[in-house]
């Protein structure tokens, strides 16, 4: 009888390991770049919308040129993600020339520098670990300064020097790494002379950020040009009339390994058609309209004729 | 409430579901594989059980956030990280559970399993541990239904289970993702509990007719 | 090993211990989002679980209870808390409380459910009314256990209001999601070891607290029953899913 017991116990249990074993090997065999074009591309993002649409538009390119995408969960900054690409366990990444250029050389990508001098630099980098920087689209997306129209009113701001001799009596608002990139606060205080009365860490351009902003929280927050949200809200972007922002062309990053002349050729496609007006019109899209990224992502690369279907 | 979304994402939604029930099973092997020797270890050394229980105490304490991040700078934002921690809040209860189950079981039968003949090895398998297993599996349960609600915290480091439909309604300030994963993973956790229920009571027919735990 | 040698210099930097965002105020602020929720999770919780266990209605879901609990994902609490109720600290203060109130309601049934009949009856054959009973027998023998269950909670609080930072509130977890966002790793150890040690702090005080409350007498009887509920809530604290 008890025999009977613990030999079902034991077959219970074995059975347990076996499938976890299996699950186990399922993620082990979970990519880590992969040889050539034999395992998945893993396509990574960071935690805001317009990155996230790019995300799965190069999935869907990546998969229509004949290679096997791998959409990985989105993280919290560039900060995060990068060091997984230089690691290979990521393969493909949305970027934007100036950040990227400062974050990878470790020097301030120069505000005057154009998108091409940008991108001979990015090459410069990374080409030699093996990473390879595509064509830019045209499209770009810089770090702006948003307020309400009542806060713009009230002491008559336009341009982000405006800001310098009122900004001890505002408090700012954006992501943790405002904090420290050159972009952020650092920079406006070196390029404008700003310096607020206090900082308070929220997200990147999300939903804590526009309702901190909205509810008075904050004064001036950081929101990236090309985000819906601040037209939908009326709200105001602060001229950058000093050099701070540099260039900021999407580009698409992707690992040496795992990329073919297919692939590449029908991202830079896809980059080519990529504007300004095209990308903002498509994170309004899922901001606003709350459309499900993949669904705009397909349905703008179907009407470019990017992709077969 | 917006049922047309959770009809467009039911793949998603299967394949989180998927890799929540994974990093469950997992953590569950493995803290039972690291838990169960301990366990015999601290039956047979008594001494050990209170150094052993209070290690497995201590590190259940951390909160899990931070112990995923204490976790960041050695193994990365990975699943790894991920399975290690989890494996580690299940060793206190799965522990606890099973030297009480064994130090539960009557001391007569030991003895006369002894006087039976059957040598240790046997003693254990086909006597004390059928009679201690109602609290072992009690334990167990308790670890699966915790792990279950742990595995939405990974969502902060890139994974998640069902979790990564909370960051995704937050985005988008959008509540049906979050409600869907909500419900989600506690219809999860009650099923696995029942199912576990169901396990002890095929295991042991002789203890239904007492209360059992 | 250089890793050690920085995230020492970043608990021995004198910058990290002064101003808003120092060591002290995060640790403040921290304390106070614990304090806050667990008292107002024991006032929900207490006098409903004291009344159930009195009357002996609703065992069932008293009972169980901090099985559901345990089950609750603290994010998607919090976070749903957000979209309902926008970017103040009520969203947390929700998510904290509704993850503490189980484990009291749960230990302090039980704890009044097993003071012996024998006990009880003496007491009501003494002419004291039930509010006596309650208040001068029950109460005081089920001690260990209602102060396990608020122990259970303070303890799951303290390690969940780390989620307070991820709406961008103070408290400790400013440290853990800042220094993730900067891959800034002496922060983020730095942040984590500080919970960790709070979260153990908090432990060991509710249990000298609770060795001095309860009488010894009654701490010897109970010990089994009150370390079988610490246990069972205790799994809890990992649930709370900080």
């Amino acid at each position: 009888m008890r025999g009977t017991v613990t030999r079902k116990a034991a077959a219970a249990l074995t059975a347990l390991a076996l499938l976890a074993a299996g699950c186990a090997a399922e993620e082990d065999a979970a990519p880590s770049g992969g040889s050539g074009d034999s395992g998945p591309i893993v396509v990574g993002a960071v935690e805001f919308t317009e990155n996230i649409i790019l995300q799965e538009m190069y999935a869907l390119v990546v998969e229509d040129a004949g290679g096997e995408a791998e959409l990985k969960q989105p993280l919290a900054s560039r900060e995060v993600l990068f060091p997984a690409v230089e690691e290979g366990d990521v393969n493909l990444v949305p970027e934007y020339t100036g950040a990227l250029t400062t974050f990878v050389t470790g020097e301030e990508a120069e505000a005057s520098s154009d998108g091409e001098e940008l991108v001979a630099e990015l090459r410069e980098a990374l080409e030699p670990e093996g990473i390879k920087v595509l064509e830019p689209a045209p499209a770009q997306d810089q770090d702006a300064l948003v307020v309400t129209p009542e806060t713009a009113e009230e002491y008559d701001l336009e341009t982000v020097s405006d800001l310098a001799p009122v900004a001890d009596e505002l408090t700012a608002g954006g992501p943790p790494e405002e904090k420290e990139r050159f972009v952020g606060l650092p920079g406006l205080k070196e390029v404008y002379g700003i310096e607020f009365a206090d900082f308070r860490a929220l997200d990147a351009g999300g939903p804590l950020t526009s309702n901190a902003l909205e509810s008075g929280q904050i004064d001036v927050a950081r929101f990236f040009s090309t985000q819906g949200i601040i037209e939908q809200k009326g709200w105001v972007v602060l001229e950058e009339d000093k050099p701070l922002i540099p260039t900021e062309n999407i580009i698409p990053v992707i690992t040496e390994d795992v990329s073919t002349p297919e692939i590449e050729a029908a991202l830079n496609d896809m980059s080519a058609e990529l504007t300004t007006a095209e990308i903002t019109a498509l994170n309004k899209k899922v901001d606003v309209d709350k459309e499900d990224p993949q669904d705009v992502a397909k349905a703008w690369l179907e009407e470019k004729g990017l992709i077969g279907n | 409430m917006d049922w047309g979304w959770v009809q467009d994402h039911l793949d998603e939604i299967q394949s989180l579901f998927f890799q929540h029930a994974q990093f469950t099973l997992l953590a569950l092997v493995y803290g039972f594989a690291i838990a169960f020797p301990l366990a015999l270890a601290a039956t047979r050394w008594p001494r050990l059980y209170t150094p052993i229980l209070g290690l497995t105490g201590i590190l259940f304490t951390i909160p899990s956030i931070a112990l995923f991040m204490l976790m960041m700078p050695f193994t990365g934002p990975t699943a790894t990280t991920c399975l290690i921690a989890l494996t580690i809040y299940t060793l206190l209860v799965l522990v606890r559970n099973t030297v009480e189950g064994l130090k539960g079981v009557p001391r007569e039968v030991r003895e006369a399993a002894e006087a039976m003949g059957y040598r240790r090895f046997k003693q254990l398998f086909r006597v004390e541990l059928p009679i201690a297993l109602p609290v072992i599996i009690a334990g167990i349960r308790i670890a699966v239904v915790t792990t279950i609600g742990l595995v939405t915290i990974t969502a902060l480091i890139g994974f998640g289970g069902l979790g990564a439909l909370f960051i995704d309604g937050f985005r988008q300030a959008f509540g049906t993702p979050i409600i869907v994963g909500f419900a989600l993973s506690v219809l999860f956790a009650v099923a696995a509990d029942l199912a576990l229920v169901g396990v002890q009571r095929l295991l042991t027919p002789w203890a239904r007719g007492g209360g059992s735990r | 090993m250089t890793f050690l040698s920085e995230l020492l210099a970043w608990f021995t930097d004198p910058l990290n211990w002064q101003g808003s965002s120092g060591i002290p105020i995060r640790t403040w602020e921290h304390i106070q989002y614990s304090v806050a929720a667990t008292l107002i999770a024991a006032l929900i919780a207490l006098p409903i679980a004291l009344y159930l266990g009195h009357t002996g209605r609703g065992g069932l879901l008293a009972i169980n209870i901090a099985n559901i609990g345990r089950a609750i994902p603290s994010l998607g609490l919090i976070i749903m808390a957000f979209i309902l109720l926008g970017l103040n600290i009520t969203p947390v203060m929700i998510a904290l409380v509704a993850l503490a109130i189980p484990p009291i309601v749960t230990n302090t049934y039980i704890g009044i459910r097993n003071v012996n009949r024998e006990v009880r009856d003496a007491a009501g054959g003494m002419g004291m009314t039930g509010w006596q009973v309650l208040t001068q027998v029950e109460i005081p023998v089920a001690m260990p256990l209602i102060m396990a269950g608020l122990r259970t909670s303070a303890v799951q609080v303290v390690a969940t209001a780390t989620l307070a930072a991820y709406l961008s509130f103070g408290g400790l977890g400013r440290f853990l999601f800042d220094g993730l966002a900067l891959q800034d790793y002496e922060q983020l150890t730095g942040g984590a070891l500080l919970i960790a040690a709070l979260s153990l702090i908090t432990e060991f005080l509710l249990a000298r607290v609770q060795t001095v409350v309860v009488p010894k007498g009654l701490a010897k009887r109970n010990a089994t029953a009150a370390v079988d509920a610490k246990m069972s809530g205790k799994a809890g604290v990992a649930s709370s899913g900080a």
